[in-house]
């Protein structure tokens, strides 16, 4: 059909772009809006705009379900581990002061690695959410 | 000037903020059908989002992002408050409405006086 | 402001509206309005993700949900009387509420005691000018963890609700 043409056109020149502002939108987090929620939502919009238009087959080879249920406590995990870290470094737990040589740098860096996981968790929780829903009717 | 402009809108916000709680009430609990209760929910919650941040802002800031330039800046503690609710409302819908999904295979419909009728019969 | 009675206007439509499938597009509307709201009173982070999530993601989930249910609403099967009664005695009791509240856009109310401390420290000690990013990941860290863990939870109940297909025998519970 002519419209499938013009929405896969359309979809293979954003996915690239959507891709490269959920980056940005999460390394960006700390001097502009953004940070680890909006980019994990941009992120996990565009794999499910992929799988609307090219279909749910393709992007299970692509991203398979053990994959996405794999990712999901991965981003918990990273973000409770930078706790443990600042624990164990003679801090209290979340304390970010200990992770580098000084105390602004320790901050930067907790805060980058605590985003990363929140980045994680919730882009595979959103894709996992589309998985159930999307694969629910299919079966015969 | 500034206070007379700042208090119609002072009063409009608040009088729209009452409206949208309201009406999203008014679907959830005169509506039958679940998801149309689920959306109502929703538009509950966006409400309260407007309830917490219209206070925040001051006339005359600048969104809380610190830069040499400005002096006045709107308070950060709300937003971050309501970023924490929009990401647990997300959570709760799509919960509510894989509920949904089941009750629908369950029962064979999402309206709610069907699924008592059914409860009943058995 | 005219994007608020853009929002009161959607509203209307999305109470009286039966068709769910244009109540979930007037919804995506909805949620496009509130995030422009949110851009004009200088809540950019929120605004950000009000944008992302109801348009984005509530949309397709209540797509998706409609695909596997049905797309219209039955006629109400009791009279509208009462709720409608309910609702605006709800919201008398709102606007008296609410006329407490200080007035719009002035800087000595309390909601603004405790913001010019995090403004003032949060570029001396955590060296992050978006002070939204850094009260929630590192002055408020474990409301963030709590945000985190509440996200999992839901992805993980959803999963387990919906993973199977329904015709696989003897497959359920």
């Amino acid at each position: 059909m002519r419209m499938d043409v013009v929405l896969r056109v359309a979809t293979k020149l954003l996915i690239p772009l959507m891709l490269v502002f959920a980056i940005y939108v999460q390394l960006h987090g700390d001097f502009g809006p953004g940070g680890g929620f909006q980019a994990g939502v941009i992120a996990g919009a565009t794999i499910i705009l992929f799988a609307l238009i090219y279909g749910l087959e393709t992007t299970v080879k692509l991203i398979p379900v053990p994959v996405v249920e794999a990712l999901i406590p991965l981003g918990a995990v990273i973000y409770a581990g930078v706790g443990l870290v600042g624990f164990l470094t003679d801090g209290n737990y979340l304390d970010y002061s200990h992770l580098a040589h000084d105390q602004k740098h320790g901050q930067e860096w907790g805060v980058f690695l605590v985003e990363l996981g929140v980045f994680v968790t919730v882009s595979s929780v959103m894709l996992a959410i589309f998985y159930a829903f999307a694969g629910r009717g299919r079966r015969p | 000037m500034n206070t007379v402009l700042g208090q119609f809108i002072a009063n409009y916000n608040q009088w729209i903020i009452v409206f949208l709680m309201v009406s999203g009430l008014y679907i959830v609990i005169a509506h039958g059908n679940m998801v149309k209760k689920l959306v109502g929910l929703s538009l509950f919650q966006t409400s309260v989002y407007l309830l917490y941040i219209s206070p925040a802002k001051i006339l005359g800031g600048t969104p809380p992002i610190l830069d040499p330039d400005f002096t006045v800046y709107a308070q950060p503690l709300p937003h971050v408050l309501i970023l924490t609710a929009i990401v647990v409302g997300i959570a709760t819908l799509a919960l509510g409405l894989a509920l949904v999904v089941r009750i629908n295979e369950a029962y064979g419909t999402i309206e709610e006086d069907e699924i008592f009728a059914g409860d009943d019969r058995d | 402001m005219v994007v608020l009675t853009l929002l009161a206007a959607t509203t209307i439509g999305v109470v009286m509206v039966r068709n769910l499938f244009a109540v979930v597009i007037l919804t995506s509307v909805y949620s496009f309005l509130m995030a422009s709201v949110l851009l004009v009173l200088d809540a950019v982070d929120v605004a950000m993700t009000e944008a992302t999530v109801g348009a984005g993601i509530s949309t397709v989930l209540l797509l998706g949900t409609l695909s596997l249910t049905k797309t219209d609403e039955n006629r109400p099967a009791h009279s509208v009387a009462l709720p409608l009664f309910v609702a605006l005695i709800t919201a008398g009791v709102l606007v008296w509420g609410m006329s407490g509240l200080p007035d719009f856009g002035i800087a000595e109310t309390p909601i603004h005691l405790t913001g010019p401390d995090y403004l003032e420290r949060s570029l001396a000690e955590t060296g992050i000018p978006n002070v939204v990013t850094s009260v929630l990941a590192s002055y408020r860290g474990f409301d963030t963890l709590g945000e985190v863990m509440v996200i999992f939870t839901g992805g993980i109940a959803v999963l387990m609700l919906l993973k199977r297909s329904p015709r696989e025998p003897g497959g359920e519970e």
